[in-house]
């Protein structure tokens, strides 16, 4: 397997934790909205009602920049990472 | 505004900027105690603000195609982020989102998740790649990637019926709070408000609009976060709203089951203005089934996937690195808004809705009520109807109707905060519907000046006429839009979902698949955008038109009905034809990897 085509693929690897990860926040947890929203969570507000306003989104946030320093790292094992001149 | 220089300052220049708008908002404060008047106020927010956007603007103006189309691709990750929450958070986020928070509680909130989620897929499955791509637009991937014109057009075709959708939509919502604020009719303001928009954009392109839309970010997120602090600290919920309502959630649970849902008589909703509604849903209790809030969901974030005024942010970073690094900070930047709307709607429906409040209106005689200095200007404004159903003379929670719109705009008077507080708010607004139109209007017409005339009509035209051309069809599209948005078809929040809708229908999957899957050719594309956009049309038409629908598939979802058309198609009719030739998958190779110049670059 050539270098290219390893490091495709440690990124299609990257890709699929990425998108399991998102898949929960954003999918996961509201196929049991009701069942959940009986539970108290942080600060107090019910578990669901507190994914939505801001469990969820504050996820996505850290999602993106742990996926954009995993991405970087694989770049940068198979030498495809930008030079600081281009 | 071109020099390495001006990058480095760029902290210093929007710190002194920031500084100068909160002075500004303190000599307003001053003179409010001094006797200006509100309306003062409010003409005063307005035009200051949009004075600076359009010196920005006139600052930014350039003859060079690269600064505008892509900004010279040099605007660093953190100025990008906030560039492209402006871009994001539009006229509906900012005014209508609280509001339908507000009314419709968790079913409704399926768009914050949905709003926020969809980055994850732009970072991880496509900026990146068309950053490496180094592109104008989002047709010119589609055009290059899989060949030919029919390709390139459609995806022209597809961009502006979206971007289209959208745009009447934030020049309506511009032209609403240019009315409100200037106190001048509607059908004017639109105009007034178009100009406005104009004016940051034409001379600079994505160059003037990029810093322009910085100074939106800046504007628009302390006019929302300022409000909801302060009315939180002032009704004495806690002084940090995001960590402390808990008990004001859990109260308007309460007083929800003491008031209950009584449902009004068709004859008596008929008398209620249009436009205006009730609380019919519970606030903070699961009110939708699994499938109808995950479908919304799932409809916005493949919607925001597929936008292209979105994406062609992405393409004005520096590098690959910046482009993935810029999407997580413009996330960031958009968080500080939507995780602040269910506060804001929060404390809003608390201080109209409690009796133990002095703001509280329920429960007191219709008389008092409608004595109210805030009641009779919205009322006047219609925005606010209270009518008295059953008689009683007391208002009851099914005799109160509010705009959308009104929760933002008019909670800070509501909640007996000063009046520059309501034009600040107004500022924020404007700043965010403008952000959004600027966007939108030049993704339309840099599609159909680069894809359309330069790279199908005249591949040889000079920069200038190319530019003269991108500038024309900046102001006819404008203008195409404002005169649709007078007319006043749709309401804002419904135009804005229908266009994340008609964006997923014809380009998700042909953008997606242009990355990640090798064998995905012209004919395949051509096939996923003209189906999926044609089937969602259909199904929003025959949902529109009396059809039952399917699969809990309604108006505001057709965009699963059309990507999932457009996948199939695509995937079908690659299949059926010739694999791509060596030299798109060599291409689609050198796409996925950071390293090396850009594919366009090369050519």
């Amino acid at each position: 397997m050539s270098n290219q085509e390893k490091h495709w693929e440690k990124s299609r690897g990257l890709l699929m934790i990425t998108l399991a990860i998102w898949f929960v926040f954003s999918i996961g947890i509201f196929l049991f909205g009701a069942e959940m929203n009986e539970v108290t969570g942080p600060f107090g507000y019910p578990w669901t009602y507190w994914f939505t306003c801001q469990g969820s989104l504050g996820a996505f946030v850290i999602l993106i920049f742990w996926f954009a320093n995993r991405q970087e790292k694989i770049d940068e094992e198979f030498g495809f990472s930008e030079r600081e001149d281009e | 505004m071109k020099s390495t220089n001006f990058i480095d300052n760029l902290p210093k220049v929007y710190g002194i900027y920031t500084g100068g708008f909160i002075g500004f908002i303190i000599l307003m404060a001053i003179a409010e105690q001094m006797g200006m008047t509100a309306k003062a106020i409010g003409i005063a927010f307005v035009a200051f603000t949009v004075f600076i956007y359009a010196l920005i603007g006139w600052l930014s103006r350039t003859a060079q195609a690269d600064a505008y189309y892509v900004a010279g691709r040099q605007v660093p990750t953190v100025f990008n982020g906030m560039a492209t929450a402006a871009d994001w958070m539009s006229g509906a986020s900012f005014v209508a989102m609280a509001g339908g928070i507000y009314f419709k509680g968790y079913g409704y909130m399926a768009l914050l998740v949905g709003w926020t989620g969809g980055y994850v897929l732009v970072a991880s499955l496509l900026a990146p790649y068309l950053r490496k791509f180094g592109c104008y637009t989002v047709p010119d991937f589609i055009g290059t990637r899989y060949g030919g014109n029919l390709a390139r057009f459609s995806a022209v075709v597809v961009l502006t019926v979206a971007s289209f959708t959208y745009v009447t939509a934030q020049i309506n919502a511009t032209g609403t709070i240019a009315s409100v604020a200037l106190d001048i009719p509607f059908q004017y303001a639109v105009y007034i408000g178009l100009i406005s928009i104009l004016l940051c954009s034409m001379l600079g392109g994505m160059r003037g609009v990029t810093w322009t839309q910085v100074a939106q970010y800046i504007v628009l997120i302390i006019a929302y976060l300022l409000p909801v602090f302060w009315i939180s600290n002032k009704i004495g919920a806690g002084f940090f709203p995001h960590f402390m309502l808990a008990d004001e959630v859990a109260r308007i649970g309460e007083l929800e089951a003491q008031f209950g849902f009584v449902k009004n008589s068709a004859a008596d909703l008929a008398t209620v203005p249009k436009g205006l509604a009730g609380i019919t849903k519970a606030h903070s209790a699961v009110n939708a089934s699994p499938w109808a809030f995950i479908s919304l969901a799932l409809a916005m974030m493949m919607g925001t996937a597929s936008l292209p005024h979105v994406m062609m942010r992405y393409f004005t970073t520096p590098s690959v690195k910046a482009a993935r690094k810029s999407v997580g900070w413009s996330l960031f930047f958009i968080f500080l808004l939507y995780s602040s709307a269910p506060m804001l709607a929060t404390l809003s429906k608390l201080s109209l809705l409690d009796p133990n409040l002095s703001t509280g209106i329920i429960g007191k005689s219709v008389a008092e009520v409608q004595a109210i200095d805030w009641y009779q200007n919205w009322n006047t404004a219609n925005l606010m109807f209270i009518s008295d159903f059953n008689g009683n003379g007391t208002v009851e929670l099914n005799e109160f109707f509010m705009g959308g719109k009104a929760v933002v705009l008019a909670t800070p008077e509501i909640a007996g905060l000063p009046y520059v507080i309501s034009g600040l708010v107004a500022a924020g607004g404007m700043a965010a519907a403008m952000s959004t139109a600027d966007g939108l209007i030049l993704a339309i017409a840099n599609a159909i000046s680069h894809d359309v005339y330069y790279k199908i009509i005249d591949p040889k035209a000079e920069t200038a006429k190319r530019l003269v051309v991108a500038r024309v069809l900046l102001v006819v599209i404008g203008f195409a839009g404002a005169t649709i948005a007078a007319m006043e078809i749709q309401g804002i929040l419904g135009s804005v979902i229908w266009a994340f809708d008609f964006a997923m229908s014809g380009l998700f999957f042909p953008l997606v698949l242009g990355v990640w899957w090798k064998r995905a050719n012209r004919q395949g594309a051509i096939a996923g955008m003209l189906g999926g956009l044609a089937a969602g049309t259909w199904y929003l038409v025959w949902v529109r038109t009396g059809g039952s629908g399917f699969l809990g598939i309604t108006q505001l979802t057709f965009g699963i009905f059309g990507s999932a058309v457009s996948l199939v198609a695509m995937v079908v009719v690659s299949l059926m034809t010739q694999e791509p030739d060596k030299a798109t998958q060599k291409m689609v190779d050198e796409v996925r990897v950071p390293s090396g110049k850009t594919i366009l670059g090369k050519q």
